[in-house]
């Protein structure tokens, strides 16, 4: 019988159940989060423009660069000012 | 000179003797001599009728007496009052015997002086399970016991702590044998791993480097190395997400990678070198188990390489016409280090013609364009290893390392109309804003060229970089410490 030490963190992953989706994004501020991949821009411009034509209010958010996880700061400003986000990818 | 719980001694003189030492054998007389004489306790620590002819003779088989009493050498003749041992001798020195017992002629028919040979427990093999056995483990990860049917290989690639290599099984004997390989304390924490940013403690590296085959040894490099990856300008945690298929390369300077017998020379990047192949798999085992970085999850590389698997190998330094990569990091010649650099495999360049060093860099400038792309510029830092049939060429000519950087830094500069998206009928390229630029292939200190590799072979290789700077990752130099 071997008797071994665990080589791993010990820890177990913390479950954050997802905000309720919202059914509509009447009246809600949606958050744009370019990650600094080549071109994500473009995806979030025209997204902006398609939203902002319902009269949906847009910010605009963008990390530092796409290798590291997204400053504490960030997400906190993300966090109290929006609602909703979406996060373009892209190449 | 007693542990913590030692058992008592009898009082009067006590041996502790080993039949696999020839001092011992040589004064077995000796000691019966003694026990008619006066009292005497011998402790035996592998034959339980050695020596012949006493009464008093003790069975410490399982070690316990030896170890609690700090017995390193064999014979050791001890002298125990009630208040417990008073002072001891260790090996064969008969004036030292007579006036230690107070009994005149011992051993007259003998040599009069012959060291004694090493204790059974201190020896190395046994060290870490003594300790793990009679110390009460200062140890705090948790134990994990596989059943009794349970294969202890299958279980540990069943939960996922391997690379798909088999391990080594990390049972508690190992780890502290580990553990004697650094001065710092199994809880000390030495870094946040990412992903997870867990905080990882020597204790826990130690586990991943038995798992990964290393020796005691080299452990501290295995701490400087996570040390270095887990800075965060080193950016672990980008280099192990990317799709790119980059991984920490370790180069080891200084007198260390000799002393632990790492291979700088022939076949330096190859297979077959215990050090070299243990210390770069102990580190991507740490990024994997405590980190939690696995490919397929966090680790999102498209095609990987085989260094991912572990890539160290140490800078052939003693016959290097130039000063030690880590110089470059402001490490003074002969200063441990371990340089960590986010590269690929290498790729090999052939120059079997070349004899003067401007043919020679113009043929490293040309190969080094490739890198990710010949079109991709200033954003991939190399290492240029080469090997001493090229670096004679450029030490009989007095370049300088200095002096072959500039050279080829120089050599890879190219015009922008050549490099932007769509010349030369390929649309991968630069932005069209450097049509009228001149761009350097390397940023300002992104070429390493580091001397290794060895035997005959008109050969260099080149180990391309991942992204570097602030978008990416910057290479990461720390001292070794023990």
């Amino acid at each position: 019988m071997t008797k071994v030490l665990d080589p791993t963190n010990e820890t177990k992953p913390t479950e954050i159940p997802r905000v309720e989706r919202p059914s509509s994004l009447k009246g809600l501020t949606v958050g744009l989060l370019d990650i600094s991949k080549p071109r994500g821009n473009r995806f979030l411009d025209r997204i902006e423009e398609r939203l902002t034509e319902q009269g949906i209010k847009v910010l605009r958010f963008k990390k530092p660069t796409f290798t590291k996880p997204a400053p504490v700061d960030l997400r906190h400003e993300i966090s109290t000012k929006c609602d909703v986000v979406i996060e373009a990818l892209a190449d | 000179m007693t542990r913590l719980g030692a058992p008592p001694l009898p009082e009067g003189f006590v041996a502790f003797v080993k039949r696999d030492c020839p001092t011992c054998e040589l004064v077995e007389g000796v000691l019966a001599d003694i026990a008619d004489r006066t009292n005497i306790t011998v402790y035996t620590q592998d034959d339980p009728n050695f020596p012949s002819g006493l009464n008093n003779l003790v069975d410490d088989n399982d070690l316990f007496f030896s170890w609690h009493h700090e017995i390193e050498t064999v014979p050791t003749l001890l002298r125990v009052t009630s208040v417990g041992e008073t002072s001891r001798v260790v090996g064969w020195d008969r004036a030292i015997w007579e006036e230690f017992t107070g009994l005149q002629n011992l051993g007259s028919d003998i040599a009069s002086f012959r060291p004694g040979c090493g204790s059974l427990s201190v020896d190395p093999n046994l060290a870490g399970y003594l300790e793990a056995k009679f110390s009460g483990s200062s140890l705090i990860g948790r134990r994990i016991e596989f059943a009794a049917l349970e294969d202890s290989h299958e279980a540990m690639f069943n939960r996922g702590w391997t690379d798909g290599l088999p391990v080594i099984a990390p049972t508690e004997e190992r780890v502290l044998a580990m553990l004697a390989g650094t001065k710092r304390l199994p809880s000390e924490v030495i870094a946040s791993v990412p992903p997870d940013l867990a905080a990882c403690t020597v204790e826990k590296i130690a586990i991943n480097a038995v798992m990964a085959g290393c020796k005691p040894e080299y452990l501290p490099i295995v701490l400087a190395a996570v040390e270095a990856i887990c800075n965060e300008t080193f950016n672990m945690h980008g280099l192990l997400a990317t799709t790119m298929p980059h991984a920490p390369v370790l180069v080891v300077n200084g007198p260390i990678a000799e002393q632990i017998g790492m291979n700088s020379g022939g076949n330096a990047f190859g297979q077959g070198n215990r050090a070299n192949s243990t210390i770069g798999r102990a580190v991507q085992l740490v990024v994997r188990n405590v980190g939690g970085g696995r490919p397929g999850e966090v680790d999102r590389a498209a095609l990987g390489s085989p260094a991912k698997v572990g890539f160290c190998f140490a800078e052939r330094e003693a016959d290097s016409p130039w000063e030690p990569i880590s110089t470059m990091y402001g490490f003074p010649k002969g200063t441990n280090t371990v340089l960590a650099f986010p590269g690929e495999s290498p790729h090999n360049i052939t120059d079997q013609i070349s004899r003067d060093p401007e043919s020679l860099a113009r043929t490293f400038a040309v190969n080094l364009l490739g890198i990710q792309h010949t079109k991709l510029v200033l954003g991939f830092d190399a290492i240029l290893a080469v090997t001493p049939d090229h670096s004679r060429i450029f030490a009989e000519a007095d370049w300088s390392r200095q002096r072959l950087t500039d050279r080829i830094v120089e050599l890879t500069i190219r015009p922008g109309k050549d490099l932007v998206r769509g010349a030369n009928g390929i649309a991968e390229g630069v932005s069209a804003d450097f049509q009228e630029l001149e761009l350097p292939k390397f940023r300002q200190g992104g070429l390493h060229i580091v001397h290794c590799g060895g035997g005959a072979g008109l050969f260099s290789a080149i180990i391309g970089g991942w992204v570097n700077g602030d978008m990416g990752s910057t290479p990461v130099c720390v001292e070794i410490t023990p």
